[in-house]
């Protein structure tokens, strides 16, 4: 089953939500680690550039999601959801879509903040846009650190609720989003 | 009183309100951008990497005739450093080197000028940077001055000098610790 039903996610949505958690977690990591790394360390040039490419390849995969769900709505919540539970999914979901679009605009920002192109594993490139920001690295930079720390909360929240649902509620939310719903 | 004691008063007089007139304050055109500081620094020990300070401000006194007389003040908008990669430059800007939230701006005031052989200046004073004040001493030459063609009148100088990152707090980016500032300085006079 490829596409999604009322009840079910179609394989499609499950690979690119699966995708979106492997690089956006990957991405806080490498993150994180590449600005620890001194100027002489042989990572210092390649960190930061697959950062930037996967970074671009993200932001595709999000655009394309959203405008999947414009024509492939998503499954509906199960009805054991109480209220609560499903007006705060909502609005986690929302809030990970904005928070990793602007994640990533920020981060953008700061790379191009010279005129620069961002070249996608050398594959094709994104030019600059906005460069006339006085001080914009350094300010895209320290919002890119605030807002990308804010999406991990919320992907913390997201993952202890799945788990919640899973052990706790022993509902099938998860196991939806895994493909293997009885 | 007499005409003989009169002459040599009214020429020391003259040649003192001379003397005053000429030295002439003048005020760096950053305005028009016809002075510039310029930094660069050693790459691996491969090469030069340099960069430039976008925005500063300064004046001085300067009389050709008498160049010990000299004083000169700047101040440097540290944030303006422009390496031409928006990247290196936030990291330049960032606590690794001159913390410039903390030490927004540098500063430079001479304390004594003293001309040497073949044209040149020696101009010591105090370099504030990244919090750190530290006497400097800048290899200074005057370059030309005279009338523009607008009506002004303009004096222009270049100067060298080698500063070392660790004397001023910072950690050594660069093999050799050191970084070269050039600067070129015209200024309007007042």
């Amino acid at each position: 089953m490829l596409k999604n039903t009322d009840s079910q996610y179609g394989y499609f949505n499950i690979m690119a939500h699966w995708l979106t958690a492997v690089i956006v977690i990957g991405l806080f990591c490498l993150g994180i680690w590449m600005i620890s790394l001194d100027y002489y360390h042989p990572w210092y040039k390649d960190a930061p550039q697959i950062h930037r490419s996967l970074g671009i390849l993200l932001a595709l995969l999000i655009v394309l999601r959203l405008l999947l769900r414009l024509f492939m709505p998503v499954p509906k919540p199960l009805a054991s959801l109480k209220r609560w539970e499903r007006i705060t999914s909502v609005l986690v979901h929302w809030s990970m879509y904005g928070l990793v679009l602007i994640t990533i605009i920020l981060g953008y920002l700061i790379s191009t903040a010279d005129g620069r192109a961002i070249s996608v594993f050398g594959w094709f490139e994104i030019p600059a846009t906005l460069t006339s920001i006085p001080q914009q690295a350094d300010l895209a930079g320290e919002l890119h650190y605030y807002f990308a720390v804010t999406l991990l909360i919320l992907v913390g929240i997201h993952a202890l609720a799945a788990i919640k649902h899973h052990f706790i509620d022993k509902d099938t939310t998860l196991l939806r989003m895994l493909g293997r719903e009885r | 009183m007499s005409k003989k004691t009169i002459s040599p008063f009214l020429l020391a007089t003259l040649f003192l309100v001379v003397g005053n007139a000429t030295a002439a304050d003048y005020v760096i055109d950053t305005e028009g951008a016809h002075a510039s500081i310029n930094f660069k620094f050693n790459h691996l020990g491969y090469s030069w990497l340099s960069g430039t300070y976008k925005t500063f401000s300064g004046n001085f006194k300067w009389d050709a005739a008498k160049p010990e007389a000299t004083v000169i003040n700047v101040e440097v908008d540290v944030n303006s450093l422009d390496s031409n990669h928006a990247e290196r430059d936030k990291h330049i800007r960032s606590d690794d080197f001159l913390d410039v939230k903390k030490y927004p701006t540098a500063k430079f005031d001479s304390t004594s000028v003293t001309p040497i052989k073949d044209n040149k200046l020696l101009v010591k004073g105090n370099l504030t940077l990244h919090g750190v004040t530290k006497e400097i001493v800048i290899d200074a030459r005057p370059v030309g001055e005279g009338e523009d063609p607008w009506g002004g009148y303009r004096a222009g100088f270049e100067g060298t000098v080698t500063l070392n990152t660790v004397d001023f707090g910072m950690p050594g980016f660069v093999p050799t610790n050191q970084v070269h500032l050039e600067l070129l300085i015209e200024g309007v006079r007042q």
